[in-house]
């Protein structure tokens, strides 16, 4: 059967002075929906180049994505982005620039008492609706965060692209949106593909962990099938002997044999 | 609100907030402004005392300060005259149609001279003309080359090379071009007045077109993706994302722009004689009498806390249209 996403032998090279800089060879990977991918690697591997690659902001040289038997070559609203640094708009409330999004990706779908209802729905979602009225720069940095996810959510995406969504922000933080994340999946089972460097992150939240090799020219290193029940505890978790293999295993490959590569 | 500041440490020191502090903060405020200006007053007052010139004795505080009672004094003599002649014309007007009910009345405006105050306020709505026009071109523009390279290297030499031409080398040319194409039989602007405001255009355009461009090309790469993932089309990206986001850059320029159009529109009058202070000021140094020192020094006065009251209401809009409230502006 043909899967959801498919990454087909992606190669991008990108033009410097030195000539040509291949910075993916060949990366291949299939998706099915409602999966929650992760891709992790060191910093300069090109996981993010992958997420901008499916998200139709960089052309890939060689290769393609195919989503629902359609090619991306141009960024849409079915292919939503959450940006490791928010990216909201600052001079827009929280609930504006939620409204923005549906806006621009339901005119004419949706009548506008339904737009308004869906907009305050997703903001509802991350537990965001006490300060929807507030300017990012009034907001925590986790809040900020939710509003992106919030928003990224509300486009009703095919494949929700996080790119670090939480690298910014502080552990504790960082351990609620976790949660609030695995909940949100739990309800909605979005297809999901999240660049992240931390291990415990990975292992708690994906489906299949993607790790990459070291760049230039990275590729695909191993994929590793996460098979942990769901609902997932963070407490419960840290004694599983499953997850401690899965960890353990993670940050072998980070480790030892990130250079490998898999034909 | 701006200005008000001071205002601060007074209300708390009223209302009993630790006094010695805010008396500090009041003395910082308040206080060193003003010992700093009666001593600039006292060296004025010395300084002017011991230049003489071939119109006398340049004029210390005081002078300039009877003179500026005069040039009020002048002005409510001259409404007074201007009111006078309304009011014998209407008269007579009437007493022409209690005669006759079909005779033909006429209604003449009276045209006696410009007061003081009159002449301030051709000069700000001259300049208020001369950069509106400025910024319609300015901002666009600025969006449109901050927004593509290749039209940025395109406009960027000429910018600089007009960037620095002196509004007097601006002026014949502005005079000669508004002489031959402005031609209408029934005027509804002297050319003098658009001779001067264009010349405040030319030079007021490069500081906001400059500031908008780069403004505009520094917006964050995430909100432009933002954008692209939502599939925004050109206008809506420009004015959601682009204008938005430039405000402040965009404000910066219109205040450089609106300082420069100030300086230069005093020097486009005086050779344009558009009726505002430039003219004055020139009108003064030719007519050289005792006093013209002292009313010129009046004139550069106005010119300067003018100047500074049009930069104080930039900053205010400035603060108003800006998102980030709590961005240092000064």
């Amino acid at each position: 059967m043909e899967k959801y996403l498919n990454i087909d032998h992606v190669s991008i090279e990108f033009p410097t002075a030195n000539g040509p800089f291949k910075a993916l060879d060949n990366v291949s990977l299939k998706i099915d929906k409602g999966e929650f991918v992760s891709i992790i690697g060191h910093s300069g591997c090109g996981k993010s180049t992958v997420m901008n690659i499916v998200g139709g902001l960089y052309q890939a040289t060689e290769g393609g994505v195919i989503l629902e038997g359609r090619e991306v070559n141009e960024p849409g609203p079915d292919r939503a982005i959450v940006f490791q640094n928010h990216s909201l708009f600052p001079w827009l409330t929280a609930y504006e620039n939620v409204d923005l999004a549906v806006k621009s990706v339901f005119k004419g779908k949706k009548s506008t008492k339904e737009m308004k209802e869906w907009v305050d729905h997703n903001i509802a979602l991350v537990h965001m609706s006490h300060a929807k009225n507030k300017l990012p720069a009034e907001i925590s940095g986790g809040m900020k965060q939710r509003i992106g996810i919030a928003r990224a959510l509300a486009m009703e995406p095919k494949v929700l692209l996080m790119d670090e969504p939480f690298g910014a922000l502080d552990a504790l933080t960082r351990a609620h949106l976790q949660d609030s994340l695995m909940e949100i999946q739990t309800e909605l089972n979005n297809t999901v593909i999240m660049i992240t460097h931390d291990v415990d992150e990975a292992v708690l939240l994906s489906d299949k962990i993607v790790m990459m090799t070291n760049g230039p020219a990275a590729s695909i290193g191993e994929v590793m099938h996460v098979d942990l029940e769901r609902p997932r505890k963070r407490l419960y978790l840290s004694d599983d002997p499953k997850y401690n293999h899965f960890r353990s295993e993670v940050i072998h490959f980070l480790h030892e044999r990130h250079a490998k590569k898999v034909a | 609100m701006i200005g008000f500041t001071w205002f601060v440490p007074l209300v708390k020191l009223v209302s009993g907030e630790s006094p010695r502090v805010q008396l500090a903060e009041f003395g910082k405020m308040v206080g060193v402004p003003a010992v700093a200006f009666i001593l600039f007053l006292g060296l004025w007052h010395i300084g002017a005392a011991k230049v003489v010139t071939s119109l006398g004795q340049v004029p210390g505080p005081v002078q300039v300060y009877e003179q500026a009672g005069g040039l009020i004094d002048e002005h409510y003599q001259e409404r007074e005259k201007a009111q006078a002649f309304l009011e014998r014309q209407e008269k007579r007007n009437a007493e022409k149609l209690a005669k006759n009910p079909d005779a033909k009345v006429k209604i003449r405006p009276y045209t006696g001279k410009e007061t003081y105050f009159d002449q301030i306020l051709t000069s700000l709505f001259t300049v208020f003309i001369g950069f509106l026009i400025a910024s319609i071109i300015a901002i666009p523009a600025g969006i449109v080359s901050g927004l593509s390279d290749t039209l940025y290297s395109a406009l960027n030499p000429l910018i600089q090379i007009f960037k620095p031409v002196s509004p007097l080398a601006w002026l014949p040319i502005v005079t000669m071009v508004v002489s031959a194409t402005y031609v209408t039989a029934d005027p509804m602007f002297s050319k003098s007045f658009i001779t001067s405001a264009i010349t405040v255009t030319l030079c007021s355009l490069w500081p906001t077109l400059i500031n908008t461009a780069v403004g505009v090309s520094s917006i964050d790469r995430d909100l432009i993706n933002v954008g692209r993932v939502l599939r925004l089309n050109y206008f809506t990206t420009v004015f959601k994302i682009v204008i938005p986001s430039s405000i402040p850059m965009i404000f910066t320029g219109l205040r450089i722009s609106l300082g420069i159009g100030w300086m230069v529109l005093i020097a486009a009058e005086m050779l344009a004689q558009n009726p505002g202070l430039g003219k004055f000021v020139w009108d003064e140094f030719q007519n050289g009498s005792s006093s013209s020192l002292g009313r010129i020094m009046v004139a550069v006065l106005t010119i300067g806390i003018l100047g500074f009251m049009l930069d104080r209401i930039m900053l205010v809009m400035q603060k108003a249209f800006s998102y980030d409230k709590n961005a240092v502006v000064r």
